[in-house]
């Protein structure tokens, strides 16, 4: 007869725990086994409490075990038991193979120890093995296609959710009385006119900082009065309208997207629906009609709140009279210019609005999946505006303007 | 069962704003018992919960669990505290950016050594346990429907075999047999376990089955606890009609 005993330093859990401790509660002893072999059989003798705070102190020795005779289980010296106990026991068993053959073998008198490993039996199963990780070359291949593919299939989404989107406006214009006014100035007012302080804030001080850049480059040729036409040209055709772009696509797509998503996770939009409200007419073209008003008329803000910082710099730094400025803007910077700027400002709120709902509908169940359409969200409508500006430019430049 | 109760409330007031909730509420759960707590909607049940669990903070009035007073203690005690209670609320609260498994994977790593091999078994245990298919752990949540959700919040309630449990209505919202199949689960568990349980349901057919005593809440106290034989004796209208009610009698088969 041989005779193993095995012990875990584990006493400082215990002692770690103590502190908070019910008074009435006993203190928890460490589990401990001890192999008893003979010929028939092995006794696994149990002493201490095998409880969850516990069991890990055990749980090598216990997988480490290489049993051949049939195992039984002796629990009269068991202290407390609970499902983890009682788990790692049935799976010891069930390793040594004796636990095959309906019951387990127990021997001892313990209060609930029999009932406990019966119960756990039932439903404990050996854990499924988990995938190996392919970190090959080719899985970085497959990768690397399967993110080309996403992108081409999101352009191509994004391109049929504006036919749809548009067609749906179409059939909306041909029946105003059909749009949801209450729907369109309420977006007007939360993503256009709350939005109108930090752009032209935003504006401003970039006329400011074009402005500086301007006098410091020019004032070595003595050029400096033509820091106006720097300011007159980069802000009507370029800085008022994608400094609006970009506030809109971080402010008005988070929140556009937010709110749908919201409303698609909690079956709102499911509901809708089924009481035969389509929610390309409740919630998409509302906010495509109010982003195509007010965009515009933001951008317009912009571009004058960035005029007048230049103005200012002008004024302070270059002692160019503001009256002098206008005269000199008026002159030498064509209308052209400010129409070219405008008209990208429709262009850019479509493309955040639609980003937004898609993004918005694109939510599934679960929290994870609305923070991820937010971020595409932005980062798509970010993308789109400077691409398109890029675009824009490339356009105006062939019809020389 | 000890002489002391597991939770002990005196004199307990909460509100909301103006709107007060409860009022010189008085109420004793004692060790391995199960009670069920009942009353009209709107009389506070889950307020109650809530406030044993020390997520909503009473205006007035003590409350003991263990025979700790929550507010008083510190931090390290308030863990020690938290590691022998599960709570399974009212939709499951299962943290949606994880898989079921590392769910009722989280209270292990929080509170115990378990290694990741054994904690994974053990969470796989649960799953089963409460009655779930095996290959539910590597689901989210979100793919799970209304009934196995709650399973899976009562796997991650039971994760640290806790002595104490704390149920939100765990059968409302399931069909009668998945219910059934609930009250016997949790009847299995309390006995072989000696699991205390503080159960807030509307389901006559749980009480019947699984409650040692039930509280009745309303007129912002607990207006009557006993089993359910002295609670049909009680003169109250609203308990009457409760346990007199069609649904009532056909429960407990009078």
């Amino acid at each position: 007869m041989k005779f193993h005993l095995f012990e875990c330093p584990c006493l400082k859990h215990v002692l770690l725990g103590k502190s908070g401790s019910y008074t009435l509660m006993a203190e928890t002893v460490s589990p401990e086994f001890a192999l008893d072999e003979s010929d028939e059989r092995t006794v696994l003798r149990l002493t201490g409490d095998w409880t969850v705070q516990h069991v890990q102190d055990v749980d090598d020795a216990l997988r480490a075990l290489n049993v051949s005779s049939p195992l039984a289980v002796d629990v009269s010296d068991l202290g407390k038991l609970d499902t983890a106990g009682a788990f790692v026991i049935d799976r010891t068993l069930r390793a040594a193979g004796s636990a095959e053959e309906g019951e387990p073998e127990i021997i001892g008198d313990h209060p609930n120890a029999t009932r406990l490993i019966a119960q756990i039996h039932a439903v404990s199963t050996p854990a499924p093995e988990s995938p190996a990780q392919d970190g090959s070359i080719m899985a970085l291949l497959d990768r690397t296609g399967r993110s080309f593919m996403h992108i081409a299939s999101e352009s191509i989404a994004t391109l049929a959710f504006l036919g749809e989107t548009l067609a749906t406006c179409a059939r909306m214009l041909l029946q105003p009385w059909k749009l949801r006014w209450t729907s369109i100035v309420a977006v007007m007012e939360e993503s256009g006119l709350d939005a109108l302080p930090i752009i032209t804030f935003l504006s401003f001080f970039v006329g400011m900082v074009i402005a500086f850049i301007g006098a410091t480059t020019l004032k070595s040729f003595d050029l400096e009065i033509y820091t106006v036409e720097l300011i007159g040209y980069s802000e009507l055709r370029e800085f008022g309208v994608v400094l609006t772009g970009i506030v809109l696509a971080g402010r008005t797509n988070s929140s556009f997207t937010a709110q749908i998503g919201t409303m698609k996770m909690r079956q709102e939009i499911d509901a809708m629906q089924t009481l035969g409200l389509k929610p390309m007419e409740v919630l998409v073209v509302p906010r495509v009609l109010a982003m195509l008003i007010m965009t515009p008329v933001l951008a317009f803000a912009a571009t004058l709140a960035g005029i007048a910082g230049g103005v200012m710099v002008a004024w302070l730094a270059l002692d160019i009279n503001p009256g002098v400025f206008i005269v000199r803007l008026r002159d030498s910077v064509p209308l052209d210019q400010f129409w070219v700027g405008m008209s990208k400002a429709p262009v850019f709120g479509l493309v955040c609005v639609l980003i937004a709902c898609r993004q918005g509908l694109n939510v599934g169940g679960s929290v994870q999946s609305l923070g991820r359409a937010t971020t595409t969200s932005v980062v798509q409508a970010l993308f789109s505006i400077i691409a398109i500006d890029a675009l824009f430019a490339i356009f105006y430049m062939e019809l020389d303007i | 069962m000890s002489a002391d109760p597991i939770i002990r409330i005196r004199d307990l007031e909460t509100r909301f704003g103006t709107h007060t909730v409860h009022e010189h509420l008085d109420l004793d759960v004692e060790r391995g018992e199960v009670l069920g707590v009942v009353g009209p909607s709107g009389t506070g049940k889950s307020v109650l919960l809530r406030a044993i669990v020390g997520l909503k903070h009473p205006s007035a009035g003590s409350i003991e669990v263990f025979g700790r007073k929550l507010d008083t203690l510190g931090d390290e005690e308030r863990r020690s505290l938290e590691r022998r209670w599960g709570v399974m609320f009212q939709d499951g609260a299962l943290f949606s950016n994880l898989t079921v498994r590392e769910n009722v994977m989280v209270p292990m790593k929080e509170h115990t050594n378990l290694g990741p091999k054994l904690s994974a078994e053990l969470a796989d245990m649960k799953i089963r346990l409460a009655g779930l298919e095996p290959d539910a752990g590597d689901k989210f949540p979100s793919d799970l429907s209304g009934g196995m959700r709650k399973r899976a919040a009562l796997a991650r309630a039971l994760a640290l075999d806790p002595e104490l449990l704390f149920l939100d209505e765990p059968t409302a919202g399931l069909d009668p047999i998945t219910a059934a199949g609930f009250d016997t689960l949790l009847r299995q568990l309390q006995k072989s376990l000696g699991l205390s349980v503080f159960l807030v349901t509307h389901d006559v057919d749980t009480l019947n089955a699984v409650c040692d005593r039930i509280a009745v809440l309303g007129e912002k106290k607990v207006l009557a606890i006993g089993t359910i034989d002295e609670l049909r004796a009680f003169d109250h209208p609203w308990v009457q009609e409760y346990f007199g009610g069609p649904r009532g009698r056909a429960a407990t088969g009078h």
